[in-house]
């Protein structure tokens, strides 16, 4: 097992390290020279030229890339071209709201999906069943940027419940809090609870096909034991790992869904930062948004023998 | 399935006949026509500088429609070679493959932004850039589709008996990766559609002389709470051609791989 662990762990570092050579690509690829920028308009040749020298621009390739890395394991991001202001703390800065709104939709996604998919394999065939894979269908199509405008329509403007847009704080209360973050999280949690409902069913219904369902049953077990206690127990990997991937969508959903409801994020910034060309910004989103999706999945990895005892490494 | 078909087929005859559709200049401003609610004249409005929200929406359909075929097109055909290539050739697949579990931690759509953030705002760089980001999946699928067909008696067989390799890879390999890749190539469609949409949106994308889905909406906005029609028209299009192929891929999986088809 923890030969396995550290098997997993070690496993992370090639991948994260292609996503570095990415990143680093990228802003090695950038148009412009960063020393001409930081030098500003009245600068000389000699100026640019010594800037260029202390940012190690005139080192090759490999060595740029080297020392690149190192300040990256030290936390170093680099520096904003458009504020001045290092990555790190530009990120640190916005971090709090979208991890809210992650959080929040997960929470949103799984509560509504787990229950509708059992149900819909439980009730295989019937029209609830239909109701719910109709519902997988739509929540894959319609864009998480339409449906947040059809309940900002709803909710917001029509029936004024709702804050438009915005964000405050959980510290500021916890009711102003939960009030601008229900229809963000709802809106993004959609694609999310499609995919999530849509595995339910499918696991749940190989399990409920299995004989100690029967057994269970003609013990005379209550359904919801049977459902919850037995079935939903032993269908929950499928469930977990695709948890794990959706973070994937969910990241992308983030910069659209903080765009539309003017939530000062990491994708409100990430959206900032293309409009000005600031790439060392993009650079640190990729790697931290990166970086916390491989951790997600190697949780979920790690997971999988919490689950179900019979797995064993 | 019929329906995403029929749906589909709508939505491409309203991209190709779509200056025969009652439409006008979809880019000609008209600063006295401003803001006009949907009605006889507008039938989807008209948008802050005055330009016909209906025949915005309907040349619309023409970007969405080629960036998602060409996208599906140009990420199948890269995946299919280099997933070949990784599952015959041992080397190859433990490098390749690991460069796209790496490509595949980056969520799709950041890679798209940061190849846009690198280049101009273009029709061909947003295709391009959508595709690199589609590419590490169809090559997963089709180096595992390949890697169990590698192992199949009749490609045995045929090793054995002398057949030269580039005639297994026709024969045998490449027209068994046309039914997956179908499907997949499918629900690339829908996809590379939405992230098209989602880069128009954030100002990423299609440049804003070109009317796209994504672009007329990012246009109304910010003056959503006062003419939300501007938005929910190109929206409305956009869900219902995602829908359309969602639905021709679930039946196109279902009749190709019937045994998937009762798992899921």
């Amino acid at each position: 097992m923890f030969a396995y662990i550290v098997r997993r762990i070690l496993a992370t570092i090639p991948v994260m390290a292609v996503v570095a050579i990415f990143v680093f690509a990228l802003l090695y690829l950038s148009p412009g020279d960063p020393a001409a920028i930081i030098a500003g308009d009245t600068a000389t040749v000699e100026d640019i030229a010594r800037i260029r020298a202390k940012l190690g621009l005139d080192e090759p390739v490999y060595i740029q890339f080297g020392s690149w890395v190192w300040r990256l394991m030290q936390g170093d991001l680099g520096i904003s071209i458009f504020t001045n202001l290092p990555v790190a703390k530009l990120i640190q800065q916005r971090l709090e709201p979208t991890v809210a709104l992650t959080i929040a939709t997960l929470i949103v996604s799984i509560s509504v999906a787990v229950p509708m998919g059992v149900l819909a394999a439980w009730k295989a065939g019937r029209w609830v069943d239909r109701l719910v894979m109709v519902f997988a269908v739509l929540g894959f199509s319609v864009p998480v940027f339409v449906l947040a405008y059809i309940l900002i329509y709803i909710f917001a403007i029509r029936a004024d419940l709702l804050p438009v847009q915005g964000y405050v704080s959980i510290s500021a209360g916890f009711w102003p809090f939960l009030s601008h973050i229900i229809l963000p999280s709802a809106a993004l949690g959609m694609i999310q609870s499609a995919l999530i409902a849509r595995i339910t069913r499918a696991s749940m219904l190989e399990v409920l096909a299995q004989d100690y369902i029967r057994t269970a049953q003609a013990k005379g077990l209550g359904n919801e034991q049977v459902l919850i206690g037995h079935a939903l127990k032993n269908a929950a990997v499928p469930i977990v790992t695709i948890i794990g991937i959706g973070v994937a969508l969910l990241i992308g959903g983030v910069v659209v869904t903080e765009t539309v409801f003017a939530i000062p994020g990491l994708g409100r910034l990430t959206v900032d930062a293309i409009l000005r060309r600031d790439y060392p910004i993009i650079q640190g989103i990729i790697l931290i948004f990166s970086g916390a999706y491989v951790l997600i999945n190697l949780l979920v990895d790690l997971s999988y023998t919490l689950i179900d005892p019979r797995i064993r490494y | 399935m019929l329906l995403g078909a029929v749906l589909l087929l709508l939505m491409a005859a309203m991209a190709v006949f779509a200056p025969y559709l009652a439409t006008v200049d979809p880019q000609a401003l008209s600063p006295i026509k401003r803001l006009k609610w949907p009605s006889a004249d507008y039938w989807f409005g008209t948008d802050m500088l005055g330009r016909d929200v209906y025949s915005r929406t309907v040349y619309g359909a023409r970007v969405s429609l080629i960036v998602g075929i060409s996208v599906a097109l140009f990420s199948t055909s890269i995946g299919l070679v280099i997933g070949v290539v990784a599952g015959f050739t041992r080397w190859v697949d433990s490098i390749v493959m690991r460069i796209m579990d790496g490509l595949m931690s980056i969520p799709a759509i950041l890679i798209a932004i940061a190849l846009m953030a690198l280049t101009r705002a273009s029709l061909e760089n947003v295709i391009f850039a959508i595709t690199v980001a589609d590419v590490p999946r169809v090559t997963r699928l089709v180096r595992g589709v390949v890697l169990t067909l590698r192992e199949q008696p009749y490609v045995e067989a045929a090793i054995a008996s002398g057949t030269s390799f580039v005639l297994i890879l026709w024969r045998h390999i490449v027209p068994n990766t046309m039914a997956p890749l179908l499907v997949q190539g499918t629900f690339i469609t829908a996809s590379a559609m939405i992230t098209e949409a989602i880069l128009s949106f954030i100002g990423a994308g299609t440049p804003p002389n070109i009317p796209s889905w994504g672009n007329i909406m990012a246009e109304g906005r910010s003056l959503f709470q006062v003419a939300y029609y501007i938005v929910l028209f190109p929206g409305i299009m956009l869900s219902v051609t995602v829908l359309a192929i969602n639905l021709l891929g679930d039946g196109l999986r279902d009749a190709l791989d019937p045994r998937l088809a009762r798992r899921l």
